[in-house]
C-alpha cells in the first residue's frame, strides 16, 4: 500500500500544470500553497507510517508462521512486547502532536491573509448558479455578474458568501479550500492568487438535481487588467446596431426573458436568473454546462431542460426567426 | 465438549414449527441468523446500486443514468449501507454470538429482539418499495435541510428517508438494550468483566454508543418530519429556522455511527487473531481501554464533518485535536494485534487472510483520516472523492473485511459446515484487489478536484481514466461477492461437516455443538479465564439445577458474574410480529398525514397490551400483590417467573 501511495504521487506530479485544471495539486494562490505544503508533509508522514507498520506486520506474520507447534511458542516475552508497543504508541503520539501543530500552523498562516484594502465580492449560491456582486462604496460602481469571477493577483480578496436557497459550497481548489454557502449565514472567505491564470471551481456541497453542473470560472489577472475589466463591466451594453439584434432585444423585453434576467441600461430587471448584462463575454452557459457559442445559446433558450434538466428556466416557444434574433441580441451584450 | 442433549430441555427451548411458528421465533440464534441473512441481502442491494453508479461514472458525460435517478441511487446506497447493512449486520452477529460467548441460554428480552428484527425487515422493505415506486430518497444519506425541506423536496422522498431512520433507530436501540443486559446480567459464573471476550466488550461498548448516539438523529429526523408534515420551522431559514442545527444533530450521531460500525469490527479482529495466533490477545487491558476510549472520543469529533461551514478557528482546532487523538487508541490496538501475531504461532486460514487484508486497508484509511482531521486540508478534500476513498477504506477495511473474516470463522458454528478454503482464498483475492483498484484512485480523483455526488463530469476534466479504473475494480469486487455467495449456499448443503471447535478457539461459543442446540448449552459452562476452553481446568464445574421444563435462566452479578437469581424467560410469541406490523402502519401512515400517528397508535397500543398481558401465578406469572412476594428467587430457591418481556 505504501508503494501505491508513492505511485499516486508520481501520477500527480507527472501531469502538466495547466491553467484551468481544477486541482488541489497545482496551487496558484497563497492559501492553496500553504495547504499544499501541509498535504505534502502529511502524505510523506503517512506513507512512512504505513510502510513501517505493514513491514512490521509482515515480519510478525513471517516469524509467527515459522514458529513450530509444540516448540517454545515465543522467545519474545510479554515484557519485551509491552515495551515495543509502548514505544510504538509513544511515537504515534509524538507524530500526531507534530501533525496537529503543522495543521494549526497552516490554519494560522491562512487566516493571516487579510487587508483593509481588499477587494470585496459577495457570492450568493442559487440552484444551480453563482450570483456575484463586486462591492463598492459608490452604488454606480458596483458590478453584478454570474458564474465568473475576476480577481487581481497578489492582492487579498474577501468573498462574502451565502445562499438564497439550499446549501452550496464554493470551491476553487487551485486557490483555496472550500466554504459552504449556507442560507441565513454570511461568512467571509479570503483568497489571494499569486499568479495570473484561469481556474475552474465547482459546487462541492450536494445541492440537488444539477449539483454536477454548477461550475464557475475564476480569472486572476494583474491589477490594471482587473481594473479594466471592472470598468468594462460597469458600462451598460451598447445599443445593438444591426436590425436583427434590435428585433431580438424586443423579443427579450416582451417575452418572459426580462422577467427573470437583468440587462442594465434596459427595462429588464429580473432577479430570478443570472444577470445577462455582459453574457457574451462569458466563456460558458448554464454555470459551466456548455461552452458559450451561438448554437449552444440557441439550444439553451429553446429547451434549457434538455441541456440541464431541473433548472428553473422554462422552455420557450419562440419562432425560429425570433430565436435567431434573440441570440443575435444576446451576442451584443458585451 | 458437546454433551448429549436432553430431549426435554431441547423441547423447552424449541421455537414452534410452521409458518405461523416462524413468525413467533424468539431464539436468539434464529433471530441472529435472520439478521445476518437480511442485512447481507441489503448489502447486496446496496452493492448493486453502487455498481450502477460505477457504470454511470465510468465514462465522462455518460447518459446511462440521469441526475434524478442518480441522486436516488447514491442516497439509497448510502442509507442502505449505513442503516440497513453495517449496523444491523454487526448487531446480528452480536445477537447470535454474545449469548453463546457469555455462556447464556438466551439473549435478554428475546421478544424485544424479535420485534427489532421485524422493524429492520419492514424498514428495509419500506425503503426499497419506495425506491421502486420512484419515491426513494434523493437528498443524500445525511439529508441536509434546506434541501430536504418541503420547499426544495416537495415529494415524499425525504419523508421516506426520515421514516426509514425511525425504523432502524427503533431496531438498533432495542438490540442495544438487549445486548447490554445480556452481557451485564447473563454471563456464565466466573466470567468476570475482566474475563469478558473482547468481541463481547466491543459489542457492549457499541451498544452503549447506540444508546447515546441514536437519540440525536431521532431528534433531528423527528424535527425534519415535523417541518415537512405539520409546517414547523426548525430548519426553515425564511422563518427563523437554522440550517446548521441539523448538521450538529446529525453528525453528533453520524460520527459515532462510524465507530458503531467499526468497533465490532475490531472485536472480530481481536478474536480471530487470538485464535489463529494460538495465544491470548496481547494487551487485553489496553485493547479494552482503547475500545472504551474510542467510544468516548467518538462523541467529540462531529464538527470535523462541518469544517467547511466556516466555524470559529478555536472551535475547529479543538475538533482537529480530538479527531487526530482518536488515532491513539486505534494505533494501540493495531500494535497489540501485531504483538499478538509476533509472539504467537500463526496459522494462515481464510479468516486470518481477511484480517491481514483489514490491516493493509485500514492503516491507509486511518492515515487519510488523520489528514481529514486537519482543518486546512479538510477544506480542500471535504466532499470530494478523496473522502469517498477514505470512508470506504475505513468502513470496508475496518468493518467489511473483518466481517468476511467473521463469516468464514463462525460459519461452521452457525451452520455446522465449513466454507471452502480454496474458494475463500479466491474471494479474498478478488475483493482485496477489486477494492484497492476501485477506491485507491479515488484519493487522486479527489485531489484532482472531483467533487462527490456528481452524476457526471465533463471529458475535459481529465478524470476519465481513473474513473474507468475504479469501475473495473468494482467489477472485480462484484465477482468476489458472487463467488462468496455461491460458496456460502453450496457449503450449507455440501460443505465438510464441522466439529464443535474446528479452529481450536478458546471462547465459549465453541464449547457447544455446531450448530448449537436450542438451549445453547445442555450444561451451561463456567469460566476460569479469558479463553475458557484454553484456560479451564479439566474439573471446571458446570451450572446445574436449572429447570428443564421451563426456560429457566441463571442471572449473575454485573461485575464478578457470581450467581444472583434465576428467571423464567418468555415463550415464543406472535405479539412482537403483530406489534411490528402495527408500528410499521403507524410509521408509514404518518408520512401522509399527522393523523396517522394518532390513529396508528391504537393498534400499536393493542398489540403491546397483548404482548405484555400478565400471566396468572399458576401459569408461571409473578403474583402482582403483595409486593413482599415479588422478590426474585435466590439461586437455591425454586424459580418464580417474570412477566413476558
Amino acid at each position: 500500500m505504501a508503494r501505491t501511495d508513492l505511485e499516486a504521487l508520481a501520477i500527480v506530479s507527472a501531469a502538466p500544470a495547466i491553467d484551468g485544471q481544477q486541482s488541489v495539486l497545482y496551487p496558484a494562490g497563497v492559501q492553496a500553497s500553504s495547504i499544499h505544503n501541509l498535504l505534502t508533509l502529511m502524505l510523506w508522514v503517512s506513507t512512512a507510517v504505513a510502510a513501517i507498520v505493514l513491514c512490521v506486520l509482515f515480519l510478525a506474520v513471517r516469524r509467527s508462521l515459522g514458529t513450530k507447534a509444540g516448540g517454545n511458542p515465543s522467545s519474545t516475552t510479554d515484557d519485551v512486547l509491552a515495551r515495543a508497543v509502548g514505544i510504538a504508541v509513544g511515537t504515534t503520539v509524538v507524530l500526531l502532536v507534530g501533525l496537529l501543530v503543522a495543521s494549526v500552523w497552516t490554519g494560522r498562516t491562512i487566516a493571516a491573509v487579510h487587508a483593509a484594502s481588499a477587494v470585496t465580492i459577495e457570492i450568493t449560491g442559487h440552484q444551480w448558479w453563482w450570483e456575484i456582486h463586486y462591492e463598492d462604496a459608490v452604488a454606480s460602481r458596483r458590478v453584478h455578474t454570474a458564474n465568473e469571477l475576476h480577481i487581481p493577483t497578489n492582492r487579498p480578496v474577501v468573498l462574502k458568501v451565502t445562499s438564497r436557497d439550499v446549501i452550496h459550497s464554493f470551491w476553487v481548489p487551485n486557490l483555496q479550500g472550500k466554504r459552504d454557502l449556507i442560507p441565513g449565514y454570511t461568512t467571509a472567505l479570503w483568497i489571494e492568487a499569486d499568479r495570473p491564470g484561469r481556474f475552474r471551481g465547482q459546487c462541492a456541497e450536494f445541492c440537488g438535481l444539477q449539483h454536477a453542473h454548477m461550475a464557475l470560472e475564476v480569472t486572476a489577472e494583474s491589477d490594471p487588467d482587473f481594473e479594466r475589466w471592472l470598468d468594462a463591466m460597469r458600462e451598460s451594453p451598447r445599443e445593438p446596431s444591426d436590425s436583427g439584434a434590435r428585433r431580438g432585444r424586443d423579443v427579450f423585453m416582451q417575452t418572459r426573458c426580462a422577467g427573470c434576467h437583468t440587462v442594465t441600461g434596459t427595462e429588464a430587471a429580473g432577479q430570478v436568473g443570472p444577470d445577462l448584462t455582459h453574457v457574451a463575454t462569458r466563456s460558458s452557459l448554464g454555470a459551466g454546462t456548455l461552452a458559450n457559442s451561438r448554437e449552444h445559446l440557441a439550444a439553451w433558450i429553446r429547451d434549457p431542460q434538455s441541456v440541464k434538466p431541473g433548472n428553473q428556466m422554462p422552455p420557450s416557444a419562440l419562432s425560429a426567426d425570433d430565436l435567431e434574433n434573440l441570440v443575435s441580441y444576446l451576442e451584443t451584450l458585451r | 465438549m458437546s454433551v448429549g442433549s436432553d430431549p426435554n430441555l431441547e423441547q423447552t427451548w424449541a421455537d414452534p414449527p410452521g409458518v405461523i411458528g416462524w413468525l413467533k421465533h424468539v431464539d436468539h440464534k434464529s433471530i441472529g441468523r435472520r439478521y445476518l441473512v437480511t442485512a447481507f441481502g441489503f448489502f447486496l442491494i446496496g452493492g448493486i446500486l453502487a455498481a450502477l453508479m460505477r457504470i454511470q461514472l465510468s465514462r465522462p458525460d455518460n447518459t446511462f443514468i440521469g441526475p434524478d435517478l442518480y441522486n436516488e441511487i447514491f442516497t439509497t446506497h448510502g442509507t442502505t449501507m449505513m442503516f440497513l447493512f453495517a449496523v444491523p449486520v454487526m448487531q446480528g452477529l452480536g445477537i447470535y454470538l454474545v449469548p453463546l460467548m457469555v455462556g447464556a441460554r438466551s439473549i435478554a428480552f428475546p421478544r424485544l429482539v424479535a420485534f427489532s428484527y421485524w422493524m429492520l425487515l419492514f424498514g428495509g422493505i419500506f425503503l426499497f418499495v419506495s425506491f421502486l415506486l420512484n419515491a426513494g430518497p434523493d437528498v443524500g444519506w445525511f439529508s441536509y435541510p434546506p434541501l430536504a425541506e418541503p420547499l426544495y423536496t416537495p415529494s415524499k422522498r425525504a419523508d421516506v428517508w426520515a421514516q426509514l431512520i425511525t425504523f432502524t433507530e427503533v431496531a438498533s436501540l432495542a438490540v442495544a438494550v438487549a445486548l447490554i443486559t445480556t452481557v451485564l446480567k447473563l454471563r456464565a459464573p466466573g466470567m468476570t468483566l475482566n474475563r469478558l471476550p473482547i468481541f463481547v466488550w466491543a459489542q457492549v461498548v457499541t451498544s452503549f454508543m447506540v444508546l447515546f448516539a441514536m437519540p440525536a438523529v431521532m431528534l433531528a429526523s423527528t424535527e425534519l418530519i415535523l417541518d415537512r408534515l405539520v409546517g414547523t420551522h426548525f430548519f426553515d431559514v425564511e422563518h427563523g429556522g437554522d440550517a446548521l442545527l441539523w448538521q450538529h444533530l446529525f453528525w453528533f450521531f453520524g460520527h459515532p455511527e462510524v465507530y458503531i460500525i467499526f468497533i465490532p469490527g475490531t472485536g472480530i479482529v481481536s478474536t480471530i487473531i487470538a485464535t489463529f495466533s494460538r495465544r491470548h490477545i496481547f494487551g487485553y487491558l489496553p485493547v479494552v481501554l482503547s475500545l472504551v476510549s474510542t467510544a468516548f472520543m467518538g462523541f467529540g469529533l462531529w464538527v470535523h464533518h462541518m469544517f467547511a461551514t466556516g466555524l470559529p478557528q478555536l472551535g475547529e482546532s479543538f475538533f482537529t485535536a480530538a479527531s487526530i487523538m482518536i488515532a491513539i487508541p486505534t494505533g494501540t490496538q493495531i500494535f497489540c494485534w501485531i504483538a499478538t501475531i509476533w509472539s504467537g504461532r500463526l496459522s494462515l486460514k481464510t479468516p486470518m487472510l481477511w484480517i491481514l487484508g483489514f490491516f493493509t486497508i485500514f492503516v491507509v484509511g486511518g492515515l487519510t483520516g488523520v489528514m481529514l482531521a486537519a482543518v486546512p486540508l479538510n477544506t480542500q478534500v471535504h466532499d470530494t472523492f478523496f473522502v469517498v476513498a477514505h470512508l470506504h477504506y475505513v468502513l470496508i477495511g475496518g468493518a467489511v473485511f473483518p466481517l468476511f473474516g467473521a463469516f468464514y470463522y463462525w460459519y461452521p458454528k452457525i451452520t455446522g459446515r465449513l466454507l471452502s478454503e480454496r474458494l475463500g482464498t479466491w474471494v479474498f483475492a478478488l475483493l482485496f484487489t477489486g477494492f484497492n483498484l476501485t477506491f485507491f484512485p479515488m484519493h487522486v480523483l479527489g485531489l484532482r478536484g472531483m467533487p462527490r455526488r456528481v452524476y457526471t463530469y465533463p471529458a475535459s476534466m481529465g478524470w476519465d481514466t481513473l474513473n474507468l479504473l475504479a469501475s473495473v475494480g468494482a467489477l472485480l469486487m462484484a465477482c468476489g461477492v458472487i463467488t462468496f455467495l455461491v460458496d456460502a449456499v453450496h457449503a450449507m448443503y455440501a460443505g465438510p461437516v464441522a466439529t464443535d471447535n474446528p479452529w481450536d478457539a478458546g471462547t465459549l461459543e465453541w464449547a457447544t455443538s455446531s450448530p448449537p442446540p436450542n438451549s445453547n448449552f445442555p450444561r451451561p459452562p463456567t469460566a476460569a479465564g479469558r479463553e475458557p476452553l484454553w484456560d479451564n481446568p479439566p474439573d471446571q464445574p458446570v451450572v446445574v439445577g436449572l429447570r428443564e421444563d421451563a426456560r429457566d435462566v441463571l442471572v449473575t452479578h454485573v461485575l464478578d458474574a457470581e450467581p444472583d437469581h434465576r428467571l423464567i424467560f418468555p415463550e415464543p410469541s406472535i405479539w412482537p410480529f403483530l406489534t411490528g406490523i402495527a408500528t410499521t402502519v403507524l410509521f408509514v401512515w404518518s408520512i401522509f398525514t399527522p393523523w396517522g400517528v394518532v390513529y396508528g397508535a391504537g393498534p400499536v397500543f393493542l398489540a403491546m397490551v397483548g404482548w405484555f398481558w400478565p400471566k396468572r401465578p399458576d401459569e408461571g406469572g409473578t403474583p402482582l400483590w403483595p409486593f413482599a412476594r415479588r422478590t426474585l428467587p435466590r439461586p437455591d430457591e425454586a424459580p418464580a417467573a417474570g412477566g413476558a418481556i
